[in-house]
């Protein structure tokens, strides 16, 4: 069985957003880029999956739409365990486009499993995953918290309101994973980060197709009007005024 | 032409989320010159159909098929993709929820449509056609244009009024045959909470974090929320230390809410906890750092000790509750 998992470049969790360009670029200075932590943790589960020898997964794949500032990330991917990579040498300019470069990328290879993400943590589109699925005509399943391999049958937890569904679907499939697919991200161990320089990247040109989306611009939120405070002695002032001045309660 | 919005229903009845997205439709049809047309999918009463006619709708699909008992996304899209083409729709409208997660993107990829998911607002422009859609977890927007012919939108939850009017709507019951050999999801089990106030339908939320200093002082959290109809939450570290269930995680990597009102009590409110529940209309903090970075994005705020303050909150609620 080998596994496919598409990884997003995207700049810290933690970072403080800032806009350059007329609000129409992100200020990228001193920014630190990660693996989007969703892609994390489904190659985090991926491998996972390959250390039991029962599930008869032998190889796992990244695969990435990005220009060559964003390899140290798929390095990092490659020290965390994957066998090898793919980077479609583009900007990745909106979900469409990301995912048409994907599929076409991955036609050469069948892979039984591949997982996304459900969103980038920057441009939270949470669309790739699924237009990858459609483009390729796999099936699809979306709020993956769980996925396992018995007797070469995927399982997977699928989060629906207020609970979960254990669903089976065949393979091929796309997975698209949220929390709970895996515990904590995997770190990359000395030995692997120094067997990821020679693990191989493929690197493709992306295929001519037109964006269908654009971002012209950025605005950050309204600021919210300064706190107003309550004394920590008389909460009741608190809900009066929740009930009189935010009419909330 | 046409705007086609997709209404889920849960066990066959529909929720205010669902008449949030028929608004929408109705005033983008208005907007757009065109009609706003409603489609449910799977068997739901007639009277509960009827409903959606107050929120401005026209027309209501019903489209049948004993395949829609369990959602598959591929066969759900094909099923969808079929009406859209029939009803010459130029938008499709659906939640940015599970299943609007699941179906818009294979949805998109279908009909050869951009789409633009999260967006909190109807066009700011029709042609070009930009719309605004929540990017970087809640801290910025995106004015995002959406150039093909047919355009996919996900609304985010709890961002649209709901307009109510005289409006009824007809209602056309649709048996639709599709290849069965699509639809390859099988159901093997389902775990599901009952009785309990669903933390992303909730309008208010009592949220606990590392303040609580024990799973043991949960006790005024769970009851201030009972008293508020509220349903718990908690931060990362909480769930992480099993103080509370997995589920009640609000933030970037838990669950992403959109209360009317969101009570962080011992929550600091780091970026990734904020990320989760920046979009809820007033925040409420209580917490004993007065340079806690939640007190940044909240209204109204209490300097002081979580475990003190909820018995007297809770005090000060019953107070007015026996009014």
């Amino acid at each position: 069985m080998k596994i496919l998992v598409c990884i997003s470049n995207v700049p810290d969790t933690t970072t403080k957003i800032k806009f350059v360009d007329d609000n129409k670029k992100l200020d990228v200075t001193g920014i630190q880029w990660v693996i989007n932590p969703w892609d994390e943790l489904s190659l985090t589960r991926a491998l996972e999956l390959k250390d039991d020898a029962s599930t008869g997964v032998q190889k796992i794949t990244v695969a990435h739409v990005g220009l060559v500032g964003s390899e140290p990330t798929i390095r990092k991917a490659l020290a965390m365990g994957a066998d090898d990579a793919i980077r479609v040498n583009s900007e990745p300019y909106d979900a469409f486009y990301v995912a048409f470069q994907l599929s076409e990328a991955i036609k050469s290879e069948a892979f039984d499993i591949i997982l996304c993400g459900i969103e980038s943590s920057d441009f939270n589109g949470s669309s790739v995953g699924g237009m990858l699925a459609e483009f390729i005509g796999y099936p699809s399943a979306s709020a993956v918290s769980g996925l396992k391999i018995e007797n070469r049958q995927v399982i997977i937890n699928r989060e629906i309101d207020g609970g979960k569904e254990i669903i089976t679907l065949p393979t091929p499939l796309v997975a698209v994973v949220q929390k709970g697919i895996a515990k904590e991200p995997r770190i990359a161990a000395m030995r692997g980060i120094m067997m990821a320089r020679t693990k191989p990247i493929k690197v493709v040109e992306p295929c001519s197709m037109e964006p269908p989306t654009e971002i012209i611009s950025f605005e950050k939120p309204m600021p919210r009007a300064a706190c107003k405070y309550i004394d920590a002695d008389d909460p009741g002032k608190l809900i009066s005024l929740l009930q009189n001045e935010a009419k909330i309660l | 032409m046409s705007v086609l919005v997709y209404v889920e229903n849960w066990d066959g009845k529909f929720k205010k989320l669902s008449f949030e997205l028929i608004s929408y439709a109705a005033k983008l049809a208005e907007q757009l010159d065109t009609v706003p047309i409603g489609l449910s999918i799977g068997y739901v009463d007639p009277k509960e159909l009827e409903k959606l006619g107050k929120y401005g709708i026209k027309r209501i699909i019903n489209l049948l098929n004993d395949n829609f008992k369990v959602l598959d996304n591929r066969f759900y899209t094909a099923a969808i993709s079929s009406i859209a083409a029939k009803e010459e729709a130029e938008v499709i409208v659906m939640a940015n929820n599970n299943t609007g997660k699941a179906l818009a993107p294979r949805l998109a990829v279908r009909l050869k449509a951009g789409i633009a998911s999260g967006v909190n607002r109807l066009p700011v422009s029709l042609d070009p056609f930009v719309v605004y859609k929540k990017a970087f977890s809640g801290n910025a927007f995106a004015r995002t244009v959406i150039k093909s012919r047919v355009k996919v939108i996900t609304l985010a939850q709890n961002s649209f009024e709901l307009i109510e009017s005289e409006n009824t709507a007809s209602i056309e019951d649709v048996q639709i045959d599709l290849d069965g050999n699509l639809h390859t999801t099988v159901v093997n089990e389902i775990q599901k909470q009952t009785g309990k106030i669903l933390l992303t339908d909730a309008e208010i939320v009592v949220s606990g974090g590392r303040g609580m200093k024990s799973p043991d002082n949960w006790g005024p959290l769970v009851e201030l929320a009972n008293l508020l109809g509220a349903a718990t939450a908690c931060s990362r570290p909480v769930s992480d230390e099993g103080w509370r269930p997995h589920e009640e995680h609000t933030g970037q990597t838990g669950k992403i809410i959109a209360p009317n009102l969101y009570f962080a009590i011992g929550i600091s409110g780091a970026t990734q906890h904020l990320a989760g529940v920046s979009s809820s209309k007033y925040i409420v903090a209580i917490n004993t750092d007065k340079d806690a970075p939640i007190f940044e994005s909240a209204q109204y705020g209490i300097i002081g000790d979580a475990i003190k303050v909820l018995p007297k909150l809770v005090e000060a609620v019953k107070e007015i509750k026996s009014k």
